[in-house]
């Protein structure tokens, strides 16, 4: 208010007392008392006096199959997209079991769901409840590992006992309860070991020595050891089909700029060593204002691409059939939540990452679009995963419902 | 009848009468029909909704206005913010034995028809208590520093799934500021406890000073 008040006085000099403007002037500075804001508005920075940024929770009851999006959804040439299942509450973390049972974890909701397909019809049905915070789920081996807040949990032969599962039984429990970035991402790494990660508990802080890291634990819930650090929140992680390293995306912090940081997608080359940056280093290039100070960007592994600022980029995994034509063996299929802290919405899609032999990144493009409508979700992509018949599920936790994308000439090639 | 959805358990579903009742301000047409129907409904389905929010209001004040200690004030609550919570107490993942009891059995239908009547009440009136500039003074900057007016809009009257805060009962806004914090209570998703986790309890304490005498 007082610096306008100098900026006002400012510009009234500097047009040299010109005697009608400086009328004008003074007429408008009493308009603008008359109309003084109310006192909680004093101070507000104007650049967000009028926003509406918050963080967007998904409706709690599924969209009907006939109320999806599905006419919004675009798809790149030569594919088309289905409803695969409605009525999956809360849809996150897409996962196959070996005789074809799809598994879909739920973030806000208590419940995973099996999605069962028996003579050509679909049924939904709910295989574990009472969770809290089931966020992550694996398959290994005809298991099913469940990594809620603060444990990770087993059931076996999940797939032959459908309809009358037994109780998950915890093989890693007493993990921090932290509600912020307490959500977990769960996945078998190529040693048959469990890795996941315990965000960060918090938008920007200093973590503690349990927080901010990947750790990897044996199936049997023993050995647990801090396989990367530094990173602030993951939700999606898979391994490169040939060189056996982790890929994962990384969320970065908000409330510093609508531009930057972006996520980032990194890959751990140094396991037990590779530091991220969190919080010091944000996207590999940019300290952070705070707890950036003595440090340099140089000290931390940098990412392989940026992926948009609060695009939120969340589950990822390697495409290695080729039911959808040979440009997209080994690519990365990756979904971008959105973002709700900007001002124009970013993300709300799934895209191509391709890389180089090496591994590193070379390029990325849209793939499914129009999640974002007039800057408002209709919906928002959580997980992808390659099916067998080549086809590509992808889940949506706003509307609870699973898609399907298959080449839009007839049915993918069976493997 | 065929009211069917998830989680019905016998008890009472909407009855037609409720639904249409929503209808009915879209056109008149249907008045006979729904009197009709309500006529031949059974008597435990002809409750309209104002009838069936009246143990709500009992509680909660039957002008948005709750007048018992640490139960709040609905009036001019969002209907998305409400239908998350009627939810996650259906669901008994937000648990308190009063209100898990009294939306036990209610289908998503009832869910949403509550939700939207809940919405329609007057806003809550702020505390008439005396007010010390000083603390006012405090809260008004502790809303900006942490940023409560970006979600809960300017004036703190919520938006879609961020709820109104403004004239809410002090005591409640104490509560479940500590709740969150404390991870005692559980949001539909973090948000709530990631904004709370630095702030220090003598901050909460100016804020729900503040944000309880805000019309």
């Amino acid at each position: 208010m007082y610096r306008a008040q100098i900026s006002v006085a400012k510009f009234a000099l500097s047009i040299g007392l010109a005697g009608l403007l400086v009328t004008t002037v003074a007429s408008k500075l009493c308009a603008q008392q008359a109309a003084e804001p109310p006192p909680w508005k004093q101070g507000q920075p104007a650049a967000i006096a009028d926003s509406k940024l918050a963080p967007i929770a998904p409706p709690p009851l599924p969209t009907a199959a006939d109320k999806l999006p599905l006419d919004k959804l675009k798809v790149k040439d030569g594919f088309k997209i289905e409803v695969y299942a409605a009525g999956v509450p809360n849809a996150r973390t897409l996962r196959l079991g070996d005789k074809g049972t799809v598994f879909v974890s739920s973030r806000l909701q208590d419940k995973i769901h099996a999605i069962v397909t028996k003579d050509g019809k679909r049924e939904v049905k709910v295989i574990a409840s009472g969770l809290y915070r089931p966020n992550g789920i694996a398959l290994h081996k005809g298991t099913l590992y469940i990594a809620e807040l603060y444990q990770i949990s087993k059931i076996e032969k999940i797939e032959d006992n459908l309809d009358n599962p037994p109780k998950p039984t915890v093989i890693l429990g007493d993990l921090p309860k932290d509600e912020p970035h307490g959500w977990k991402y769960l996945s078998v790494g190529p040693d048959e070991k469990l890795y996941f990660q315990i965000g960060a508990p918090c938008n920007i802080c200093m973590p503690s020595e349990r927080h901010g890291k990947i750790y990897r634990v044996g199936l049997d819930g023993k050995g647990l050891e801090v396989y990367a650090y530094g990173i602030r929140q993951i939700v999606g992680m898979d391994w490169h089909p040939k060189l056996k390293q982790l890929y994962f995306s990384e969320n970065s912090r908000d409330w510093l700029s609508e531009d930057v940081p972006e996520d980032k997608l990194n890959r751990v080359t140094q396991p037990g060593k590779d530091n991220f940056g969190y919080p010091y280093c944000h996207q590999g290039n940019f300290a952070d204002p705070e707890f950036g100070w003595g440090h340099s960007c140089s000290e931390f592994s940098k990412p392989l691409a940026l992926l948009g600022p609060h695009s939120a980029a969340l589950g990822m995994k390697f495409y290695t059939g080729d039911g959808l034509g040979n440009q997209y063996r080994n690519v990365i299929f990756l979904a971008r939540h959105g973002s709700w802290n900007r001002t124009v919405k970013v993300g709300g899609d799934v895209v191509v990452i391709r890389l180089n032999g090496d591994g590193t990144f070379r390029s990325m493009e849209p793939f499914i679009t129009g999640f974002i409508q007039d800057n408002n979700y209709v919906g928002r992509p959580v997980d992808v995963l390659p099916m067998k018949d080549g086809s590509l599920l992808v889940s949506d936790d706003f509307n609870g419902a699973v898609y399907r994308v298959s080449p839009a000439g007839g049915h993918v090639a069976e493997k | 009848m065929n009211a069917s959805a998830p989680g019905g358990t016998g008890l009472p579903r909407t009855p037609p009468c409720v639904r249409l009742n929503r209808a009915k301000a879209r056109g008149r047409g249907l008045a006979l029909t729904l009197m009709l129907l309500c006529a031949l409904t059974p008597r435990a389905w002809a409750a309209s909704i104002e009838e069936r929010m009246a143990p709500c209001l009992a509680c909660h004040g039957d002008r948005g206005q709750s007048t018992n200690p640490e139960v709040p004030s609905l009036g001019a609550q969002t209907s998305p913010y409400i239908l998350i919570q009627l939810f996650l107490f259906r669901e008994r993942m937000r648990r308190l034995d009063i209100m898990n009891d009294a939306v036990k059995g209610f289908t998503d239908d009832d869910l949403r028809a509550f939700a939207d009547s809940i919405a329609k009440l007057p806003a809550p009136a702020p505390t008439g208590d005396p007010t010390d500039p000083a603390r006012m003074e405090r809260g008004r900057a502790l809303v900006h520093q942490y940023r409560c007016n970006v979600c809960h809009n300017g004036d703190l009257a919520g938006q879609n799934n961020v709820p109104r805060i403004a004239g809410q009962r002090e005591d409640f806004l104490l509560k479940t500021m500590r709740e969150y914090k404390g991870s005692i209570r559980a949001g539909y998703d973090a948000s709530m406890a990631e904004v709370l986790q630095p702030v220090a309890d003598a901050d909460i304490v100016d804020l729900a000073y503040f944000v309880a005498r805000q019309h």
